[in-house]
């Protein structure tokens, strides 16, 4: 009867068991303390610039008080800007037409990347030659005064902002996706894929995308970052939304200030360069607990 | 020679790429709401629709469109972008006027950039867990994530207007006339603030790159070898580690030089440089369509030629791709 109980337990797999892929990768996450400050700070900012609203009603279009109030004056935390208008107001509630424009264009541009990638990166030959040469274009092109151009011609709405800075910064997914498909497609099991049958659309969506998706992951994650800066520096030129606020837009306006009231400028910088440098640390975990070969540096 | 041929493949597909921004640029034009015609009548205040189909024969907006692409093409070829009605003047006027104060700004940041950059990547490298190791992690990120106008207005008010110590913005001294050596001394005064400004996204990027490259490098056999042979620690790093791993931060420099000159228009902005950045933003302003169409291609005319120049030096620095058919990686 022992002896039977021992044979049992001498079955039992003497290697450790395999952690799931994501899970293995969250817990290299959770165990990055940069990179879950990042996360903690962007999640505030996220939450404070949603319910910021409600939190915070004071209109920011409204002018409350005599323009470029210091801060701490009258009770208005930030100060006024140049019309008189609640800074603090206008932080919290450009948060969000920041963030989205920001989420947006970097999704416009993963989508395009992806696409530009996977298919050159697939299919080679003439498509590759083709595709390639596009992104080549894509390179060169000053991106900031073309999007500025588009803006200037076809108006400053939101949608058109989005969509002038996810069409230029798509080249790096682009790169990163046809390097992974070179690599993956000639592994043994897109072989094996391959001769069951798998048509070619299976095999990239299905067997190639999803292995090559961990630096398209970083990618994306950063380039919300550099949309977010992308839309400030369009917005400091003059080139936003004027019926939206946005923390680029309050940098805009108070532009010819800077010198004698730099603060109007000082936040909402400040509030763009956390939550850039949330999302930056927040990649760079990605990175590190995705790649886990990369973790000695 | 072969070096010779693959230089004008190159330099052929330069060419082929800023004929492709011509097409953009044509494009663009035609999709724009109003054209030549339309300008002119809100600036008379008005006219008949006789005198702006006179108008539109004149400029030749009435042929086919290949036909106007084709015209413009060859106008482009003469150096003749077309005329800004804003400023009275020819597009190309302007714009070379303006172009070696941006070129200026773009190099001397440039090449700053590179140098800070690698010089505090090595020191990084040899100690992995030294102080300069964790002030190129932190620059890296403060570098990136500091919107690029931000930081020079934060400049500005450090650096001009609380210490005054570099003048806000300008040139030059436009109180004082100075001539030959003092004027140059004066530009570069002007010069600082705008050009650590656009350096500071870049010295992040490439202290960063070269803190990897050079960890790579550093661990590799024939690195091990050298330092055998009894080679001076100072030989071992500069003559030998630093060849190879000078080639990422090469291959990055040539790709950025488009987000250079996007920085570059923020930054001139900022410090009211008078360069092609200042001017785009003055014309978009203006609607002054041909002179921004202007300046979209001569910036990637210097981003192609940077491009060129960036890839000679590749194959300079590796001997190995001297022959090789690209140096893309």
């Amino acid at each position: 009867m022992t002896d039977y109980s021992i044979r049992e337990r001498s079955l039992q797999p003497t290697v450790a068991r395999v952690e799931h892929p994501l899970i293995e990768t969250a817990r290299m996450f959770a165990g990055n303390r940069a990179a879950l400050s990042g996360l903690a700070m962007l999640f505030i900012i996220v939450v404070v610039s949603l319910a910021g609203p409600w939190l915070y009603p004071t209109d920011p279009f409204e002018m409350v008080w005599s323009p470029f109030s210091p801060p701490g004056a009258k009770g208005f935390l930030l100060g006024t800007d140049y019309l008189g208008r609640d800074l603090l107001a206008q932080i919290i509630h450009g948060g969000r037409a920041t963030l989205a424009v920001g989420c947006a264009a970097a999704l416009l541009s993963v989508f395009i990347g992806i696409t530009f990638g996977a298919l050159s990166g697939f299919y080679r030959g003439w498509i590759e030659e083709i595709l390639m040469r596009i992104t080549e274009f894509f390179q060169v092109l000053p991106t900031l005064l073309f999007s500025m151009v588009l803006v200037a011609l076809f108006g400053a709405s939101l949608g058109m902002i989005t969509f002038a800075i996810g069409i230029v910064s798509w080249t790096g997914v682009a790169r990163i996706t046809r390097a992974e498909f070179l690599k993956i497609r000639e592994l043994e099991y897109v072989t094996a894929a391959r001769s069951s049958g798998a048509s070619n659309t299976n095999l990239i969506f299905r067997v190639i995308l999803p292995n090559s998706l961990p630096p398209i992951v970083v990618q994306a994650a950063l380039l919300i970052g550099f949309a977010i800066l992308f839309e400030a520096g369009l917005s400091f030129l003059g080139l936003s939304d004027a019926n939206v606020m946005s923390w680029g837009a309050i940098m805009g306006n108070n532009r010819p200030y800077i010198l004698l009231h730099g603060f109007t400028i000082m936040y909402p910088g400040l509030a763009i360069f956390l939550t850039v440098l949330s999302i930056s640390l927040i990649g760079d975990g990605l990175n590190d607990a995705l790649n886990p070969k990369l973790r000695k540096r | 020679m072969q070096f010779l041929v693959i230089t004008l493949k190159r330099c052929g597909l330069g060419l082929g790429l800023l004929l492709a921004v011509l097409v953009l640029n044509f494009l663009l034009m035609h999709l724009a709401p109003g054209d030549v015609a339309d300008s002119i009548a809100q600036d008379a205040g008005g006219l008949d629709a006789e005198v702006m189909a006179q108008i539109r024969k004149d400029y030749g907006l009435d042929l086919p469109l290949w036909e106007q692409m084709l015209k413009y093409f060859y106008s482009v070829a003469q150096l003749d972008l077309g005329y800004s009605f804003y400023y009275n003047q020819p597009v190309t006027t302007l714009i070379l006027e303006k172009l070696p104060a941006t070129l200026l700004l773009i190099i001397s940041a440039q090449v700053v950039s590179i140098l800070v950059g690698v010089v505090l990547g090595v020191i990084a490298a040899r100690k992995p867990n030294g102080v300069t190791s964790h002030f190129v992690t932190i620059l890296s990120l403060v570098g990136y994530a500091a919107p690029v106008f931000w930081t020079g207005i934060m400049l500005i008010i450090l650096f001009a207007s609380m210490i005054p110590l570099f003048p806000i913005g300008n040139m030059v001294d436009v109180s004082v006339e100075r001539t030959g050596f003092a004027y140059m001394v004066d530009v570069l005064h002007h010069l600082v603030l705008p050009m650590l400004t656009l350096a500071s996204i870049f010295i992040a990027l490439y202290s960063r790159l070269a803190r990897a490259s050079m960890l790579d490098v550093l661990g590799s056999d024939y690195v091990r070898t050298a330092q055998a042979k009894g080679l001076s620690e100072f030989q071992v790093v500069f003559k030998h580690a630093l060849r190879n791993a000078l080639l990422p931060v090469v291959t990055t420099a040539g790709l950025v030089f488009s987000g250079i000159v996007s920085g570059a228009v923020l930054v001139e902005t900022v410090f009211s440089w008078p360069g092609l950045g200042t001017l785009a933003v003055q014309a978009i302003v203006a609607r002054d369509t041909p002179t921004i169409l202007g300046i979209l291609f001569f910036s990637s005319l210097v981003v192609v030629v940077a491009n060129l120049l960036t890839d000679m030096l590749y194959r300079i620095i590796d001997p190995r791709i001297k022959t090789a058919e690209t140096s893309e990686i």
